[in-house]
């Protein structure tokens, strides 16, 4: 039975640096794989709303119209789940923690004004060109009745 | 005269890293008879089927637990897998032992540390967390996760393993293994040590056998119990020993657990060096309808996951029976006749997980 064999491992610690790194003062180093927290590239969004049906914590929601994509930072789990399930692969899972808070509040992301300019014409435009092609219809109809 | 009286042990105690309480019923300083309860953390996970799919489950059940987290996830997966008749691919199926048995080691780690905080040996407890501190790096390397990996799914993994993650793996164990071999003596030789552990809540075979004992806490009584010899991922190809002791005490589950970190080292070397080269996952189609019972080996003992499926994706029931529900018999067992000053350390011997219990 050995008796205060302990000694060696202690005095060798003695003379070893520090294991833990100062963390305020010395940045913090993330794997490449790191789950930290998820990012919107929101500008590339389509506003499908995949993200929040996959979302097992039910922390994102989405408003195709207004443009906006939200998330609720303290709800998210961090799981990963709703960047597989993007279609627009728009999600991203990047490195660092989320930082603490005073209150729980969601962080809302809006289009920018051009693209949402965009869309909107966009529809617009498609908008147009449904009432252009029914109207066409239309009027081949009623030639094809005038016709008979 | 001797005088009986009750005191109440937990849920908040220094020593119990998670809640549960104990009525023990005391004489003089030997406890006569403990009564457990448990329900504080109780979070109703399993009723959560009922609002999430199938696929979100998989993320539900690995919150079960911060520490057995992987085998959760992983024995849901079987679960639903054995359901749909999903063949899991060869790779998938390694590197799911690789991390299942790096959770383990990390698991055996924090045992060890918890137990030298048990018997008041604050530097030792520093010294197997450093040691963890290692695993858990390269577990955030190959994962995105310390604890918590999430790099299951129905039908395979989500992420792999590179050579050169490969290489950290295989140095990290290399370094584990030699600072192990350090503390090993301090922990089997060391004469106070031993005095705190040695005949300390002895469990005889047939008590143990009788009470359902599971993992490490059987083991330690000399039964020859592990579900890895089911040969479920990739255990079937693989070379290892139920390790066991037949002291039955204290020591005896500090000597299992220590050599299974050693086991491990081992599974993991010999799974690395076959890892085959195949899909990480395969195609999923459709929703599970049917029923099915997977027994696998968590850090803590055997675990058992029971889910029913109707084909919709919600699912009608999924039940975890963890080690440490059947642990606790027998951990009222080993009480009987302690000393009032073995009873947190009794209670870490179990290597009780509280928040599996009650999920």
């Amino acid at each position: 039975m050995a008796i205060m064999n302990f000694v060696p491992t202690a005095l060798k610690n003695l003379f070893l640096k520090p294991v833990t790194t100062s963390y305020p003062l010395e940045p913090a180093e993330y794997p490449e794989r790191s789950r930290g927290h998820i990012r919107i590239s929101i500008d590339d969004c389509i506003g499908c709303g995949m993200c929040t049906r996959a979302c097992p914590s039910g922390a994102l929601s989405v408003n195709k119209n207004a443009g906006t994509w939200e998330i609720n930072r303290f709800d998210c789990v961090v799981c990963g789940y709703c960047v597989e399930k993007c279609p627009k692969k728009c999600l991203f899972m990047e490195k660092g923690y989320r930082t603490p808070d005073t209150q729980k509040a969601t962080e809302t992301f809006t289009k920018s004004p051009e693209v949402l300019a965009a869309e909107e014409a966009k529809r617009k435009e498609a908008a147009e060109k449904a009432a252009a092609a029914k109207a066409a219809m239309a009027a081949k109809k009623a030639a094809e009745e005038t016709k008979k | 005269m001797k005088k009986r009286s009750i005191v109440p042990y937990g849920p908040q105690h220094p020593v119990l890293p998670e809640p549960v309480h104990l009525d023990l019923v005391i004489e003089d300083e030997k406890i006569i008879e403990a009564v457990p309860s448990i329900g504080f953390v109780h979070r109703g996970l399993e009723s959560l089927t009922a609002k999430r799919d199938f696929n979100q489950m998989v993320y539900v059940t690995e919150r079960v637990c911060g520490i057995c987290s992987f085998g959760h996830g992983f024995g849901y997966c079987e679960a639903v897998e054995d359901i749909m008749d999903i063949e899991v691919p060869e790779r998938a199926k390694y590197l799911r032992t690789i991390w299942f048995e790096l959770s383990r080691m990390h698991s055996h780690f924090l045992w060890l540390g918890l137990l030298a905080d048990g018997f008041g040996f604050e530097n030792l407890f520093y010294q197997c967390w450093r040691i963890r501190e290692k695993i858990l790096d390269v577990l955030s390397l190959t994962t995105g996760g310390r604890v918590i990996f999430s790099v299951n799914k129905i039908g395979g993994v989500m992420r792999d393993i590179t050579p050169e993650m490969a290489v950290a793996i295989s140095e990290m164990l290399t370094s584990v293994r030699k600072e192990l071999k350090d503390i090993v003596p301090i922990f089997m030789e060391d004469a106070s040590v031993k005095r705190r552990l040695v005949g300390v809540g002895v469990l005889s075979k047939e008590q143990a056998h009788e009470l359902g004992c599971a993992g490490p806490f059987a083991r330690a009584s000399g039964i020859e119990i592990d579900m890895r010899k089911l040969g479920y991922a990739a255990y079937k190809d693989l070379d290892f020993d139920i390790i066991t002791s037949n002291t039955g005490d204290s020591y005896g589950r500090c000597y299992v657990r220590i050599n299974e970190i050693f086991q491990s080292i081992d599974i993991i070397r010999q799974a690395l060096g076959k890892l085959p080269d195949t899909e990480l996952a395969a195609v999923v189609k459709g929703n599970p309808k049917g029923e099915s019972f997977i027994r696998i080996e968590q850090p803590r003992g055997e675990a058992i996951y029971y889910v029913r499926a109707n084909g919709s994706p919600h699912l009608d029931r999924m039940r975890v029976r963890t080690p440490t529900f059947a642990n606790l018999a027998g951990l009222c067992e080993t009480l009987k006749g302690a000393d009032y000053a073995d009873v947190g350390l009794l209670i870490l011997t179990i290597d009780p997980c509280i928040s599996c219990t009650e999920r």
